[in-house]
């Protein structure tokens, strides 16, 4: 098993913390009176997150500035009038969120094609230029929900929002974060040919945004009912969603043990321990965040449904996902389990997780039906 | 039989303390909550009948499955999960502290050669370097010499340990947070038996003394509804199938609900502005505003804005009869009101529902019918973000029964606006008998002054039996002059004329339908059917006129737009035919009064739920991201041993292990 631990480089590092803080202050400067002091929170909040994750993730340094720019890019593009997106041709064909969320999927596609002559014919280029598209796919959807973000805010004042408001917006917040996971496990443990699985469950989200979008309009920017105007939503989506994408990474990987255990591409894919350790590392990144979002969860739901836990379909099925993966925890750290099982209950975790994700949304309904199919 | 006492005991805590038995627990635990999602709870029993049958409704209540969170089994659950980790914690802290105060001094010389991580160098190492290596690697250091050893003892990542004791102590806090909050006192005072909920629909004031709480009650979560300018001081408990009255420390006055909406119609803002006020001197305490989000408190109860409706609106209707000869009168009501009425000298209940304000209609996007052409337009619409959809009000509408003195109800929704189709204005009303389907809609055409009256003159002409014969004649007159027919033939067709006007009058076009299948061969239907409706279209305009001239009013040239209302009314006068009522209530005018849902909710376990949500955290936190890390180094006259081990032997341990050696030694070969 072999790490590759970033080497920081301290003068690009303190230029991106630099730009991060600038950035900061002009967003602070442009719409402060809009912003209620949980939002400025929220804001200096995430400014220190983003630097501390370019300090852990040297890669962000260049990532983040980059999405930045192409939304800025598309914001003085836009010059305050919505109907540029059909006439200016940057926005049109890339910049616009739609047509960003359109090369995301390609793009992640293309990717995972990629991958799997990369991890089929042992090709180093296929793999690194298959790395290649998943950044940019990535990029593509940073930008998307940051562009969309703008647009939400030009089609009426009252109606702006950031876009982690329902299933179409999450998907692409999904994709995005499973994505950033994996290529953070890619660099550290040097395993390119992990992306032919990781990008198998990417490619399912895509499919279902290209569907929701095309058959049920689902990309159309709705007004925020009541209940969801908070800025609890800010937080909890996000925390969310890095929990959903952590699981969703450990149980490929899981898939990608349980095959190579059999035989099956184990020369090709890294040690059962490397897999193993990084399907442990996902998980536990995604129960510390699932924690926090399930507990965002009850004290947003305190201040909008009149108690911190009412028993509602999607609370309940959160508190069983948060307990499986607790006992997974358990079995593998107390009592030592290691091995196919634990493999196996990490592919059923992403069964479970799915259901409280988007089976609740179809066939319980509940407080939570914001995210109705 | 006898139990060694305290072996038994000791077994039956290691039973309950054992990860074993708190897995289990916790698998009990999320299959009642599974079920708790899958079935509905707290449906009224008749839902649960007609989905599962008698038997297995029977049987699912009996195992207390509609209220699963609150059932006695489950709250017992709960407590053997609290008593369960408590144990656990206390079967292994004392292990825990000892381990984090100890500091490994006494590990032997084999014992760290044993560790996979060591390495050993024939030069002594200096004991004052090895200390602020370690130092500086964030280890806490202790030294111990033991005649020609040295052993410099080295640990960091106390937390990690800690956060064992923070998560599992986070899990039995939030529980007993829940316990508090939850109504397990309630459930305790019922087991008691000094309080049963209400079962029966009463007025809050009958409500027994067995079935109220006081306001002293430390935790409930109830909901009241207020009318504008209502005032409460109970909310309603919901428990099992019935309700508790909880009394509140003080009164809400609601001043006014408003409702904002975005331009697409849909809600933007739901605000009540109440006033607490003293129960005993009625002043007022605090004035507020309470919205979706942004709840109230005050003494330590939450006040949430949980729903909206119609508080009992003031409503006028007009009267049209739909028997002939009795004339228009008009009714002033309520809504959410019953009261009787006597219709067309028939004893009747009028039951009015909720009056609404709004009504919002999504209207349908054209789409194209080819696969290929909707495939182009889903692409072209999916390029832009600005919502396609449009939606139309279709303005104020009441819902009521009428009840007649056999107990047969027959439902209506009418609304007060008109209706606009096609440049045309419609009244609309639907009917229905059967509750589980749609309302079938009656378009009443209105004139040019907007009202129904032209078309209630028309149709009282039309199923007037002492006007028909001069109808008749006008039309037979009109064919024979535009030579349709001859002179011999304008009998024969007066004869039609009169038949099939007398068709209609008793049961519109349905009733021609029974005729013509009864009457005329299949082979020759379609071309008699047409030539029916093309009579009786003739008949509408001398009937039209006919109304005109008895009502001393002008007659109404017929150009395109007069003829398509008299088309409307035949439609509309066959459709009362159906309507289920001898009178059509039009909805003519309202006064408003809103309503407004609160929840009202005392939580005193929340701050401890929140701070074992805290401690869960950062328990979490620490368990997985603090690495708890041990060195020694061993320094003798004959040279120098480093050991290191973690809770986690992975690479960023060796990792750890290389810089430190590389920091102490120079040239130390892992």
């Amino acid at each position: 098993m072999k790490t590759i631990e970033p080497t920081p480089t301290p003068r690009a590092f303190l230029s991106f913390a630099t730009l991060l803080v600038g950035v900061c202050g002009i967003i602070a400067w442009r719409y402060l009176p809009q912003m209620d002091s949980y939002e400025q929170g929220i804001l200096l909040a995430s400014t220190a997150g983003l630097i501390w994750l370019g300090w852990r993730w040297p890669a962000q340094q260049v990532f983040l500035p980059v999405c930045a720019t192409l939304a800025w890019l598309a914001t003085g593009l836009y010059a305050g009038d919505l109907a540029r997106a059909q006439q200016s041709f940057w926005l049109k064909y890339v910049l616009a969120s739609q047509s960003a969320v359109m090369w995301m999927c390609v793009l992640f596609v293309l990717a995972t094609l990629l991958y799997w002559i990369g991890l089929l014919r042992r090709s180093i280029t296929a793999l690194s230029i298959a790395s290649g598209l998943t950044w940019a796919a990535a990029a593509a959807a940073l930008v998307a929900l940051l562009v969309r973000w703008h647009e939400s805010w030009l089609i009426g004042p009252d109606i702006g929002h950031i876009p982690v408001s329902n299933l179409y917006e999450v998907f692409i917040l999904f994709c995005l974060i499973t994505a950033l996971l994996y290529l953070f496990y890619e660099a550290r443990f040097q395993a390119r040919n992990l992306g032919a699985f990781v990008l198998l469950v990417i490619c399912a989200a895509v499919g279902f945004i290209v569907w929701y979008s095309l058959d049920r309009q689902a990309h159309e920017i709705q007004p925020l009912i009541p209940a969801l105007q908070s800025w609890w939503m800010k937080i909890h989506v996000p925390a969310n969603f890095v929990g959903y994408g952590a699981f969703a990474l450990a149980a490929m990987l899981a898939v990608a043990q349980l095959l190579a255990r059999h035989g099956i591409l184990a020369s090709r894919l890294p040690s059962i321990e490397t897999l193993d350790e990084v399907m442990y590392r996902a998980i536990a990144v995604g129960f510390l965040f699932f924690t926090i979002a399930t507990v965002l969860g009850a004290m947003w739901a305190a201040d909008a449904w009149g108690g911190y836990w009412s028993w509602d379909p999607k609370e309940t099925w959160a508190l069983i996902v948060w307990l499986n993966y607790a006992a997974w925890l358990h079995v593998r750290l107390v009592k030592g389990w290691r091995g196919a099982i634990l493999a196996w209950w990490a592919v059923v975790g992403l069964l479970v997780t799915i259901f409280a994700f988007v089976g609740v949304n179809m066939f319980l309904s509940g407080l939570h039906s914001y995210g109705k199919l | 039989m006898t139990f060694p006492r305290s072996s038994f005991l000791r077994a039956l805590l290691s039973l309950l303390s054992s990860m074993r038995f708190a897995v289990s627990l916790l698998t009990v635990l999320a299959i009642a909550s599974v079920i708790g999602t899958v079935l509905k709870q707290n449906e009224p029993p008749a839902n649960y009948i007609v989905e599962f049958g008698e038997f297995w409704a029977g049987l699912f209540d009996a195992q207390s499955l509609y209220d699963v969170y609150h059932a006695a089994g489950f709250l017992l659950i709960l407590l053997f999960l609290i008593v369960s980790v408590s144990l656990c914690l206390w079967r292994h802290t004392p292990n825990l502290l000892r381990d984090l105060k100890s500091w490994r001094e006494h590990a032997t010389l084999d014992s760290l050669r044993a560790l996979p991580h060591h390495a050993e160098r024939p030069q002594p190492c200096e004991r004052e370097h090895a200390v602020t290596t370690l130092t500086a690697h964030g280890f806490r250091v202790r030294e111990k010499e033991a005649g020609q050893v040295w052993l410099v003892v080295g640990k960091k990542g106390r937390l990690h340990k800690a956060g064992y004791l923070f998560a599992h102590a986070a899990i039995v806090v939030i529980c007993l947070g829940g316990l508090l909050d939850g109504n397990l006192p309630l459930k305790l005072t019922e087991l008691a038996g000094s309080r049963i909920p209400e079962i029966r629909d009463l007025p809050q004031s009958q409500v027994p003394a067995h079935s109220r709480l006081a306001a002293s009650n430390q935790a409930f979560r109830g909901n009241v509804t207020i009318p504008e300018d209502g005032i409460a001081d109970v909310v309603f408990l919901n428990s099992g199938k019935g309700y508790y009255v909880q009394e509140l420390p003080f009164a809400i006055k609601l001043n006014r609900f408003n409702v904002e909406h975005y331009p697409t119609g849909q809600p933007k803002r739901f605000m009540s502005e109440i006033e607490l006020l003293d129960r005993t001197t009625g002043k007022v305490l605090r004035q507020a505003e309470v919205e979706v989000n942004k709840p109230l408190n005050y003494a330590g109860i939450a006040i949430y804005q949980a729903s909206f409706g119609d508080g009992g609106s003031a409503l006028r209707f007009a009267q049209h009869s739909l028997a002939s000869g009795i004339p228009d009168s008009t009714l002033a009501t309520r809504s959410q009101s019953t009261q009787p009425v006597n219709l067309n000298n028939r004893a009747y209940q009028l039951e009015l529902g909720d009056f609404r304000t709004f009504n919002i209609e999504e209207l349908p996007v054209d789409n194209a019918s080819s696969p290929a052409g909707k495939m182009a337009t889903a692409f072209t619409r999916a390029q832009s973000v600005r919502s396609e959809k449009h939606t139309r009000n279709l303005g104020p509408s009441i819902q009521f029964k009428l009840r007649d003195d056999a107990g047969q109800a027959v439902e209506f929704l009418n609304y007060l606006a008109p209706y606009s189709e096609e440049g045309q204005l419609y009244q609309l009303t639907g009917s229905r008998s059967d509750p589980g389907v749609p309302f079938r809609f009656i378009r009443v055409p209105l004139d040019q002054h907007g009202g129904p009256e032209t078309f209630l003159r028309l149709r009282t002409t039309l199923l007037d039996p002492a006007q028909h014969r001069e109808i008749a004649r006008r039309t037979a007159a009109k064919a024979e002059a535009g030579g349709g027919i001859s002179t011999q033939a304008q009998e024969q067709f007066r004869a039609v004329v009169l038949g099939v006007l007398d068709r209609f009058a008793h049961g519109g076009f349905p009733a021609i339908d029974r005729f013509l299948e009864e009457k005329v061969p299949q082979a020759q239907r379609p071309t008699v059917a047409q030539t029916y409706l093309k009579v009786l279209q003739g008949a509408a305009i001398d009937a039209m006129d006919v109304a005109q001239e008895k009502a001393g009013l002008k007659p109404l040239p017929v150009d395109e737009q007069q003829y398509r209302f008299l088309l409307d009314s035949l439609v509309a006068s066959s459709g009362f035919f159906e309507y289920g009522a001898p009178v059509w209530l039009q909805l003519t005018g309202f006064e408003e009064v809103k309503s407004s849902g609160f929840q009202l909710t005392r939580a005193p376990g929340q701050l401890l739920v929140y701070l074992g949500a805290l401690l869960l955290i950062i328990g979490v936190f620490c368990m997985f991201y603090i690495r708890e890390v041990r060195c020694w180094v061993r320094i003798t006259p004959q040279g120098t041993l480093l050991a290191m081990t973690a809770n986690r032997k992975n690479n960023d341990l060796a990792r750890e292990f290389a810089a430190l050696s590389q920091a102490l030694t120079g040239d130390i070969q892992p």
